[in-house]
């Protein structure tokens, strides 16, 4: 998995019968504190209710399809959950709470 | 997924029968902030009818192939939604032609 930040949405209305109903976001992959990286943009099948600002968990591949949102749709990334917090080395290195 | 703008036609005729007759067509994938071309141009199948420079979504490995009827299909990467409107953290991105004129 990756972490990412929602950027936004994505809307379309000719798309696979497999994602009608499904709520697209586009996100940046990010570094452990959060903050964007150059390159990574992607859109995300959204899991969990996400919106724009928050750091989610992105599963990719296959795993991107266990989801029940997911599972019969064509997706290969998706938000499968919202981060709070990461830790590393024993510091705080991104908090919702800031 | 990953946004990419249709920049061509793939015409095969020659196929290996599980590749079944879905349109191939050329893209370049582009960054989703910028929409400036970033990564390379890649030949994806299409389940959409995407036609010439509009912004598509595609999906990669074994997840596309559960697009359409691709799951025997030997593809990897597929056009899975044509995309009306992006919206980013500065707020509208793009637009597509057809949603400009519907508005």
């Amino acid at each position: 998995m990756i972490l990412c930040k929602v950027l936004g949405t994505a809307v379309s209305t000719r798309k696979d019968a497999q994602l009608q109903g499904t709520k697209m976001l586009l996100v940046v992959e990010v570094d452990p504190q959060g903050e964007p990286l150059a390159r990574g943009t992607m859109i995300v099948i959204d899991a969990v209710g996400a919106g724009r600002g928050d750091v989610v968990l992105v599963a990719t591949g296959s795993a991107a399809n266990n989801t029940p949102q997911t599972a019969h749709a064509p997706a290969d990334a998706t938000a499968v959950a919202i981060v709070d917090t990461v830790f590393g080395g024993g510091k705080v290195l991104y908090s919702t709470t800031g | 997924m990953i946004l990419g703008k249709v920049i061509g036609t793939v015409v095969a005729d020659a196929r290996v029968s599980t590749m079944g007759g879905q349109h191939l067509r050329l893209v370049q994938l582009l960054d989703g902030r910028t929409l400036e071309p970033q990564g390379g141009i890649h030949v994806a199948a299409d389940v959409t009818g995407a036609g010439d420079g509009e912004l598509v979504m595609l999906s990669s490995g074994a997840s596309a192939r559960k697009a359409g009827n691709l799951r025997d299909a030997p593809v990897d990467l597929v056009i899975i939604a044509i995309i009306d409107e992006l919206a980013g953290a500065a707020g509208e991105i793009y637009r597509s032609a057809r949603k400009e004129a519907s508005a």
